[in-house]
């Protein structure tokens, strides 16, 4: 009898645990990193600061996982949802098909989902103007090159990434109009967001080929073109997050897409339904949803000629003065 | 193209080739033995991760090599273990070897630096630097000879140099020694071998461990030469692709050095044929980057003649049954 009550009591108190469990897990915000990796340094990392940022500043709790292979999207999605996990944020273009899937099946849980657009009740949308931002950092490229030739190293060849490249060239078009261009990708898979040592060799023969300045959309591959510039006693443009302090000196500015700030708001608005605001979200200058990275690692490689005209250029943008053409709208790049 | 191009391409042609060499050249001496290796992936994984974990806790690249090297060869002699002393299949010990270094770092790199599986980006004291071999610079100017002397020779770091000198060594060890001219011949015969009194097991470990050394550097020149800092799968299948190298060059170290060169130069070249324009046409990406595996598949269908392996290899010698 004695042990039974001992048995009984081990497994009321488990049971009481799974509840707890559930329970603690109702309506804490979930977060899922795409194929790069939570670390990328990048873009996950961006998203991954975001959330961190969060539970710094509400003494909340959330739950995260990081995606081994494409495999695992839907279920990923499933898992959180049916956990009771509200909101549910992924970081990645690849989620549309996944999220329009799961998000019909859980229509009491919102998704937010950065980089990609998904038409559900119960879906917002965030994307960024990559092409303004990556536009400053094309002007920036331009008029620190001093061989007329700047350089572009992407991650998988998808047409975001040439997003960033259009902007980008449309940027350095616009202050150098003689200016040439190399543009190179990692790869055609999501293996190319994790291939540093590809992107390096790509990044030298772009320096062979007379770049001085290659700007990294890349994800986790970058690093590897951070470092060749940095090896090279040449510059490189990092992305997403600030990376200007991984090579002081070398590394010319970021161009900041603000995933953590987005990841922040969610986390903050998305959960509850008086403030989550399904639909389509943009973030652009405006909004310092993307912009570019001056602090005191790359103060002395930007002068005040290139940050007044730059900064010009931006005002420029949001104004409408200056029409910086959208790759994914039409996939093509006019003029370039 | 100019020779500046051309020269920066062949540059790049030897460090991307230099991986595939150690490599092929490892898994040359083991199956030549009689030992067939799928594993040298896992264990050029294992030793990348090893070199850049050690280099980056202590700044210093001796330890970081010494640690590759180490991790390798525990990892050669566990093969070793599986394959020769038990006698089980040497493809499924090389598989597993594969999967287990795979699991391994990434979960390792996780635990120790809790950045995804990536060590820390290492400083240039803790990396393989490029090395400027004596009158480089005074060379430089003389035209032709002294641009290849400067630009192409000169200015790789150690592992290059080791792995391209292990080429005549292997192809002395293999040729002009007593242990080469066993080495060969427990590969083909090891009852041979064993009747004239010469212990076939330990003649295979010794191949089994220089092939662990020799991968042991490779998976080094990915973390801490190369790169800087591991990465998850960083090797990205150049076991495999040293393995094809093996076979196209049927088992010979001069031949390896030139099909490794050959690969090395496939991808080199890929890399630099990327959106340009050949003949007025816009080559799409994905064709260029395709060009490599095709030109393998062509050449080792069409160009290589029949590659017969050494005749014992993949089978455990058992003396008496």
């Amino acid at each position: 009898m004695n042990k039974f009550v001992k048995h009984f009591g081990a497994l009321a108190t488990g049971v009481a645990m799974t509840a707890l469990l559930a329970g603690a897990a109702l309506a804490d915000p979930a977060i899922i990193y795409d194929l790069g990796g939570k670390f990328d340094k990048s873009f996950n990392e961006a998203a991954y600061n975001g959330a961190e940022a969060w539970k710094a500043e509400t003494g909340g709790a959330y739950v995260d996982l990081e995606l081994q292979n494409d495999a695992q999207r839907e279920q990923a999605l499933r898992r959180f949802a049916s956990q009771g996990a509200n909101p549910i944020v992924m970081a990645g273009f690849s989620w549309g098909t996944a999220l329009g899937t799961v998000a019909a099946e859980f229509p009491d849980t919102n998704f937010v989902v950065i980089d990609a657009v998904v038409d559900q009740p119960n879906v917002q949308s965030i994307i960024f103007d990559e092409h303004t931002g990556s536009f400053l950092v094309g002007a920036i490229a331009a008029l620190k090159s001093t061989t007329g030739t700047v350089g572009f190293v992407g991650g998988m060849d998808v047409p975001i990434i040439h997003k960033f490249y259009c902007g980008y060239a449309q940027g350095a078009k616009a202050v150098k109009p003689d200016i040439k261009l190399i543009e190179n990708y990692t790869g055609t898979t999501p293996a190319a967001w994790n291939d540093p040592v590809t992107a390096g060799e790509l990044t030298k023969a772009q320096f062979d080929a007379g770049a001085d300045v290659v700007f990294a959309a890349a994800g986790g591959s970058g690093l590897g073109v951070l470092q060749a510039a940095a090896d090279a006693g040449k510059f490189a443009i990092g992305v997403d997050s600030n990376q200007n302090y991984l090579h002081p000196g070398s590394v010319l500015t970021s161009m900041l897409k603000r995933v953590d700030v987005a990841v922040t708001t969610a986390f903050k608005e998305a959960g509850d339904d008086a403030t989550f605001k399904p639909g389509i979200t943009v973030l652009g200058l405006a909004e310092s949803g993307v912009g570019y990275a001056l602090d005191d690692n790359n103060k002395a490689l930007i002068d005040d000629a290139t940050k007044a005209t730059v900064d010009d250029l931006s005002a420029k943008i949001q104004s409408g003065a200056i029409a910086v053409h959208d790759y994914t709208t039409d996939s093509t790049c006019p003029g370039i | 193209m100019d020779l500046v191009i051309i020269l920066s391409t062949l540059d790049a042609t030897i460090r991307l080739s230099t991986p595939l060499l150690l490599a092929c050249l490892a898994g040359l001496y083991s199956e030549r033995a009689g030992v067939f290796d799928i594993g040298l992936e896992g264990k050029m994984l294992a030793a990348a991760f090893g070199a850049a974990a050690v280099a980056a806790v202590t700044n210093n690249v001796w330890l970081g090599l010494l640690a590759g090297v180490g991790v390798s060869l525990s990892t050669s002699a566990l093969q070793g273990a599986a394959a020769i002393t038990l006698k089980g299949n040497q493809l499924i010990a090389g598989v597993a070897i594969n999967m287990l270094a795979a699991g391994l770092t990434t979960f390792l790199g996780i635990q120790w630096f809790a950045q995804g599986g990536r060590t820390p980006a290492l400083t240039p004291d803790s990396r393989f630097g490029n090395m400027t071999l004596p009158f480089a610079d005074e060379l430089a100017g003389v035209p032709v000879l002294g641009q290849i002397y400067s630009e192409l020779i000169s200015g790789h770091n150690l592992l290059v140099y080791i792995a391209f000198l292990a080429v005549p060594i292997t192809w002395f060890v293999l040729y002009r020694t007593r242990f080469g001219l066993r080495l060969r011949a427990v590969g083909e015969n090891p009852k041979a071998v064993d009747t004239a009194g010469i212990s076939v097991i330990a003649l295979r470990y010794q191949a089994v461990l220089i092939t662990g050394l020799l991968c042991g550097l490779a998976g080094a020149f990915f973390s801490i030469a190369q790169g800087s800092g591991f990465g998850n799968n960083m090797t990205a299948g150049k076991g495999f692709i040293a393995l094809a190298a093996l076979i196209f060059a049927k088992w010979k170290p001069v031949p390896a050095m030139f099909t490794c060169l050959l690969f090395g130069f496939l991808d080199a070249l890929q890399i630099r044929l990327q959106n340009t324009d050949i003949f007025g046409v816009t080559v799409p990406v994905q064709a260029i980057q395709a060009l490599p595996y095709i030109l393998t598949v062509v050449l080792l269908a069409g160009f290589i003649g029949k590659a017969v392996g050494p005749k014992a290899g993949g089978v455990a010698y058992t003396k008496e049954r």
